[in-house]
Formats: structure tokens, sequence, C-alpha cells
């Protein structure tokens, strides 16, 4: 059984070299990168019924036992994240396939995209599963290094400078992420996660709150919370729709669960953080009031995804488990509902040829399909009662109403962000899908992935979007048997015994 | 833990220094070097925090008590590696710049200019546009055209 | 240059160059028999690279046996390797003028793939014999020569990682290196 935790991580690493391998035939590669996230789907599931069942699923590396080896750990939360986020990128990567095909032909190999993209699956799932703060390093690492590459590719001017600022940035956290590890090696002795958990204690007080904020800031960067988020709506715009959608959907997703896992399991409270629910409200109000200012489509989304990583840090911040059972859930129902947009905006894109709300116009009476494909997501992110996103920051409100007075104050700007949500997705629905309808722009460089107007949309990338819409209605239709999951997953992180002794074979904490 | 002699420290900040003040420049190949140097910084770092300078490797030819600590050893050997392949991907990016924009050098957002340029927010919903932000003038052009453009003239462009 | 497996638009401007495009090795690797015309030869560095080349091989090979209870390993001995090739590379591969002519017959992106497969599928293996991943067995063998000699199964991993490494280290050669030297005399092309 333990063995199944191992194959999320190597099957993507070992589709990513048969797909160089197979360089020069398109259909073995696409083959491939099917086949493989729907092994990896399939084993998540598995992953989750077993964690679900009897506890959390520990792989020993080469045998060694933790703390010495490495080993990676499948509880609930990560199992759960796993799930969901599999099935997104196998959406994402189907999308991306269809739009290859219409786009450069059926027989267009590459050896960069699709081993690249498999290799970002394998570092997502690396991330989710490695209990072990150094593993998680080299996660981030492959995560990053594959998004670098799928964020330049086929370098335009504004796609460089766009690489720029992403790498840049990502590289500085990664160095701080390898200073922080240094720093607590040099402190406890250990870099295993269950085994910090117990060490971490020893030490002066002092001593814990610099290494908890080093950890705020190196997650903080990656997960994009105010005042770090400034590299996002710079760099994601630029990539084309499949590559943003796959960015947004996960890569934040991944920061903000290792500050999950780092907060609850290595540094943790029994009151709400007042530091963490200021920047939760920070980072709310200054992505949506973002978003209200924006133009271009993708961008608007960008800052939209910011003010939403608010709404997940803010479950953090509370601390008790039913808020971190509603973060859970919200990541849950944003990894869906993101993508979707994103990949909706890729469509919209198609269809229109620019990015400019202000340059569209009538769409919905020019394809009511892309409306409908629109108008799920955007209620859902806005949290409109029947839909995922409304079960997700109920949750969040519940637990956060009851956790005293500066708490109750997020909760509050939690409810202000969300009409600003609304909002600014109202304005998006007026200006692009109702008034006269606008003929499409021609396109401006048929090379380019990013604007393509007026080119031909395969079906199958309606049918992937609309895969994921069904994903997102899926989770708001089994909200009840999810939201028991993530509760006990919030349980469990905040207890952390079931998961130390899973890991090291010694007795629970307190 | 055990106690970081005072030169190291001081060489530690050095580089730290160096390389945060490298990342702050224009220029994307100096930008690269304060990736190098901040991550010689780091690895310095991860050694001096394992065990003290003179120990002795862990090879079997000495009694266990006085190996130097093997981990933060395989650590650092693993980050150097990563930061090998980064900065050689770095390196590619600021070949590509140069290739494609004439220079290397981190450019702003254009966009985000524009927006904060722009007089008043056109948030308000409904309303028609009046022509002032020309929809015509193909707003992906910019973006999508590979030209070099100058931040200088944000305010026109688009 | 064709590439016929790819569509109408799979070429967009940013891709034409061979940089990107088509993954056969074009370079001039000081072959036997045929040394290179042109300015920029260095006649010691030539003849140092020749003699060097295959000593720095042999030694590559010695990390990588090594590796599982010494320093080496797969890595540093796919760089080694990776480095004589960089300077076979640096000795004759940027004569200008020299007919191109793919005398090593190795796609680096092939040889990266092939060695990240055999490193995951040995990662793989033990997972077949119930074992965690990344178990690995030790063989004992007595050898008639040699004397007793030790194998480890990682060193199965170590080889896939060399051969990664070396992939790598050609892929950057033959992109970063040649590429941008083809680039530069086609900017000078014109102007003559």
């Amino acid at each position: 059984m333990s063995s199944l935790v191992t194959l999320p991580v190597l099957l993507p690493i070992l589709g990513s070299a048969l797909t160089v391998l197979a360089g020069r035939s398109a259909r073995v590669q696409r083959v491939i990168g099917v086949v493989v996230l729907t092994a990896v789907s399939a084993v998540a599931v598995a992953l989750l019924a077993v964690a679900d069942r009897s506890g959390p699923v520990v792989a020993e590396m080469g045998g060694w036992p933790a703390p010495v080896g490495i080993v990676l750990v499948a509880d609930r939360l990560s199992a759960l994240l796993l799930l969901i986020s599999t099935l997104v990128t196998l959406a994402v990567l189907v999308y991306a396939i269809d739009q290859r095909i219409a786009d450069y032909g059926r027989e267009a190999a590459s050896t960069t995209f699709h081993p690249v993209f498999l290799l970002l699956s394998a570092g997502v799932s690396l991330a989710y599963l490695t209990g072990d703060l150094f593993n998680l390093f080299v996660a981030f690492e492959i995560m990053l290094a594959a998004s670098y590459v799928l964020i330049t590719r086929r370098t335009n001017a504004s796609r460089i400078r766009s690489g720029m600022t992403y790498v840049t940035v990502s590289l500085t956290s990664s160095l701080l992420f390898l200073t922080m590890i240094a720093l607590i090696y040099g402190a406890t002795g250990t870099v295993n996660m269950a085994d910090l958990a117990g060490r971490i204690g020893e030490l002066p007080t002092g001593l814990q709150t610099v290494l908890g904020l080093l950890t705020l800031v190196v997650f903080g960067i990656k997960a994009a919370i105010v005042p770090l988020h400034f590299w996002l709506p710079d760099s994601y715009p630029d990539a084309p729709a499949p590559v943003t959608a796959l960015f947004a959907g996960l890569l934040t997703k991944v920061g903000i669960y290792a500050l999950l896992r780092t907060q609850t399991l290595i540094f943790p409270d029994d009151r709400p953080s007042v530091v963490l629910l200021v920047l939760a409200g920070l980072t709310m109000i200054v992505g949506a009031l973002g978003a209200l200012a924006q133009d271009d489509l993708n961008r608007l989304l960008s800052f939209l995804l910011v003010s939403h990583i608010g709404f997940m840090l803010f479950g953090l911040a509370v601390f008790d488990a039913a808020a971190v059972a509603g973060t859970a859930l919200y990541i849950v129902h944003h990894i869906t509902v993101q993508a979707t947009l994103f990949l909706v905006s890729g469509l919209i894109t198609r269809r229109t040829g620019t990015v400019s709300i202000e340059a569209m116009g009538g769409l919905a009476r020019m394809s009511p399909w892309l409306a409908v494909l629109f108008a799920v997501p955007a209620l859902t992110l806005a949290g409109i009662p029947p839909t995922s996103g409304f079960v997700a920051k109920l949750a969040l409100l519940q637990a956060g109403a009851g956790a005293g007075a500066a708490a109750t104050l997020a909760a509050g700007v939690l409810i202000v962000a969300s009409l600003l949500t609304v909002y600014a997705m109202a304005r998006v629905w007026v200006r692009v899908f109702w008034g006269a309808v606008r003929p499409p722009l021609p396109d401006p460089d048929p090379t380019d992935e990013l604007v393509v107007g007026t080119a031909r949309t395969a079906k199958p990338m309606y049918v992937a979007t609309g895969a994921l819409v069904g994903v997102s209605i899926a989770i708001a239709v089994a909200a009840g048997p999810l939201s028991a999951i993530t509760a006990r997953a919030g349980h469990d992180l905040l207890d952390r015994g079931p998961y130390r002794t899973a890991v090291l074979d010694v007795e629970p904490l307190r | 833990m055990n106690a970081v002699n005072l030169s190291m420290t001081v060489v530690l900040a050095v580089l730290y220094s160096v390389g945060f003040y490298l990342l702050l420049q224009r220029s994307l190949m100096r930008v690269l070097l304060g990736i190098v140097v901040l991550g010689h910084g780091t690895n310095l770092l991860l050694q001096l925090i394992g065990s003290p300078p003179g120990r002795v490797p862990i090879l079997g030819i000495a009694l266990p008590s006085e190996f130097t600590d093997p981990l933060p050893q395989a650590l650092a050997l693993t980050a150097i590696v990563i930061t090998f392949a980064l900065t050689t991907y770095l390196l590619a990016l600021g070949y590509r710049s140069w290739v494609l924009v004439g220079h290397d050098e981190v450019q702003d957002d254009l966009e985000d200019r524009r927006i904060a340029q722009r007089e008043r927010p056109e948030a308000s919903m409904g309303e028609e546009t009046t022509g002032e932000d020309d929809a015509e003038d193909d707003p992906g052009s910019a973006a999508a055209s590979g030209d070099p453009v100058d931040p200088a003239d944000v305010g026109g462009e688009r | 240059m064709s590439v016929p497996e790819r569509g109408p638009l799979s070429e967009p401007a940013s891709e034409q160059s061979a940089l990107w495009l088509g993954d056969t090795p074009d370079e001039e690797w000081t072959p036997p028999g045929k040394t290179p015309v042109g300015a920029g030869r260095t006649l010691m560095l030539e003849m140092a690279a020749r003699v060097l080349f295959p000593t720095v091989l042999v030694f590559s090979a010695y990390l990588l046996l090594v590796g599982h209870y010494g320093p080496g390993g797969g890595f540093s001995g796919g760089l080694v390797a990776g480095l004589a090739f960089v300077l076979r590379y640096i000795a004759g591969g940027g004569s200008e003028g020299a007919e191109i002519v793919a005398r090593l017959h190795i796609r680096p992106r092939q040889l990266a793939g092939g060695g990240l497969t055999l490193a995951v599928l040995t990662a793989l293996a033990p997972m077949l014999f119930g074992q965690p991943a990344l178990t690995s067995a030790k063989l004992s063998a007595q050898v008639p020569v040699i004397g007793e000699l030790d194998l480890v199964t990682s060193l199965v991993l170590d080889v896939g990682v060399y051969l990664l490494i070396v992939g790598v280290v050609l892929e950057l050669i033959r992109s970063l290196g040649a590429g941008i030297e083809r680039d530069a005399r086609d900017a000078e092309e014109p102007a003559r």
C-alpha cells in the first residue's frame, strides 16, 4: 500500500522522460501524457480512500525510516489536494493538446511542452506528499523550473519581460527558502517535518518567531500574499491560456498548502494570529480592488486570484479545526474554479481576438455556450448560493465569526471582498457578453498563442473546460461528504498526532 | 547548535548583501550574478551550520564522533545542482532578451503603468465606452508584436 | 533544414532558428582526419583537447563507478564527461565557415530522456519486489583477475543520471553554444 504514495511523483517523471524519447511522434506524446495523469488520478483516489479510512499512508524512500530517510506522506489533506490538482491538470492537458492541434496541426510534436508539463505535475505531487522540508524545497524547484520554461516558451518581448520578473522573484524566494532550511536545521538538527513538530517547541520563543516569520515570507511569495503578490499579475497574463490556468490553479495553491502544513505542524498556535488576519484582509481587499481597475481579462482574473488567496489565508489565520477545514475546502474549490476561468478566458480570447474587456461585446449572442461556460465558474468564484464557492465561503465565515474580535473583523472584510468579486464578475459579464456584437479582431500574430483571435477553436477545448465546470458542480453536489473529509483533515492538522505517529512511531504531543 | 566563527559570519553577510544588491539591478546579467552570489552565501550557511570547519568527511577513515555532519553537504549539493540549472536557464533567457529586444534589462509592466496613469478608473458598468480607449487600436498588438517598447512612453501605447 | 513532421504553423519566428527546432546534432567536433579550416584556431588547445578528451572520459567513468562509497557519482561523472565535450567544442566547434557535419550521432535530448527513463525505472523497480521505491540491493561476485567485486543496483540509477547530465550538457552546447554562433553568423550574412 505504502508504495502507492511514490507513484504520483515517479509516474509523471517517467512520463516526462518517455515524452522526450518520443519527441518525434506527437500522438505518442499525447497518449503518454493523458495516460500518466489518469493513472495518477486513480492512485490519488485510492490514497484518499485509504488515508480517510485508516490514517496517513507513509512511504520510506529506499527503506530508510524517518527522520533519517526521506518520507512521503499522504494524509487526508494531501491526498484530497493531490486528487483535485491531478484532475485539473488532466483537463488542462486535454485543453492544451487540442489547442496545439488547432494551432499547429495534428503532427506538431514538441520536445519541450509535454515533458515540462508532466514534470510540473510531478513537482506539484511531490510538494503535496513530501514529509521533509528539504524535499519540499526540491518539489518547489521542480515545479518552478518547469513553470519557467512554460511561461517563456515561444518567446516574444512581453513574455521575456514577464518571464524575467517571474523567474527573479521565484529564485529569490527559493534562496530564502534554502536559508530558512539551513537555519532550521542549525537550530534543531532535523529537516523532517514530523520530527520538527516535536523539536521546534524546545527552542527559545524569539528564535521560533524568526523561523515562523521567515517561513511566512518564503511561502507568502509563492502563494502571492499581499504585499508579496506584485509579481503575479505582472507575469501570469502573458502566458498562453492553458499555462496560466495551470499556474493559477496549482502553483499559488501549493504555496498556501505549504503554509498550511508548516504553520499547523511546525509552528502551531492556539488562538487566531493577528498578523495573519491582517495579511489575509489586505490580500482580499487589495486583490479585489486591483481587479476592478483592470481592462485586460487575464489581469483581472489574476488580481481576483490574489484576492481569494486572502480567503484561504483567513482560515489559516483563525487557527481552529473548523477554520482550517474551511481553508482546505476553499483550496479544493478554488483550484478548480480559477483554472476553469482562465481556460474560459482563453476561449473568449480566441473568439474575440483581444484580451481587453472594453474591446469585447455581445458575446452571449455570438456564442451562448461560451456564456454558460463563463457564467457557472464566475458565479462559483463569487460564491452565489448553490455553488461550491458558497459552501466553502460559508465554512470559512462560520469558523471566523466566533473566533474573537479580530477574526470577526476579517470575516467582514471577507464579505466585502466577496461583494467586490461579484461586482468584478458582473462587470466582465456586462462588458463582454452583453452589448452590441462586435466583429472579432484580426489575429495580430498568427504564431502567438496568447491572442489568437478568430482562430479555429477545437470542440474538445470546450469539452475540457466543460469538464472542469462539471467538477466544480460536482464539488457543490458532494459538498456534504467533502466537507466531512475536510473537517476530519482540519482536525488532523491541528491535532498533529496521527501525522507524527504515522511518520515517526512516537507518542502524540501534548 | 554550534557556534559559527566571526570571519565566516562576515563573509556570509557580505555574500548576502552583495547578492541582494545585485538582485535589485535592472540588467538581467547582474541579477544572474546576484543569484549566483546569493546561492553561494546560502550554501556556505548550510555548510557552517552543519558542523565546525575542519572535521573529517564521512568516509570511514576516522571515528564516527569525529565525522562532520553529512546532511548539510548533501543538501548543499542538491542546492548547487538546482542553482546550476537555473543559472543556465537565466543565461538563455538573457540571450533571448538580447536577440528580441536588444538588451537584457528587466522591463516594467506596461499594462500596469497604463492603468496607474489612467485618470479615472473606468470601472463603471453598463455605460458605453466613449472611444477614449480606442478599442479599434488592437489591444493585443503591443503585447504580441515583440517590438522593443520603451517604458517611458507608456501613456501613448495601445 | 526541414523538419517534415511539423505542421505549417509550427515554426514561429522565435523557434525558427535551429536553436529550438530539430534535435539533430550539427556541430563540428574536431573529427580525426578533418581539421577545421578558418580563423580562430589554437593549435595548442586543439592538440591538448585531443589528448585530454579520452582521459577525461575515462575519469568520468571512474567517478561514476566509485560514486556509491566515495566522492563521485552520476552527476559529477556526467558533468566531467560533459566538460570533455565542452573542451572539444571550444577547441574545434566554433571554427567559422566550416561545413557543418553531424559527426556525433547522438541526439542530446534523446540521451537525456533515455537517462531519465533509466533512472526512474530503477527507482520504480524495487516496488515490483515489494520493497520501497529507491531501495538498492548489493551484488557481490568473485571476478578472476580483479578480485571481489561489489555492485549496488543504485549504480543503474547513477548511470541514468550520468546519461541525463551528458545529454543536458550536449544540448547546452548545441543550443547556447552552436546555436548562438549560428545566430551571430546569420546576422553577419546580409552585411556582406
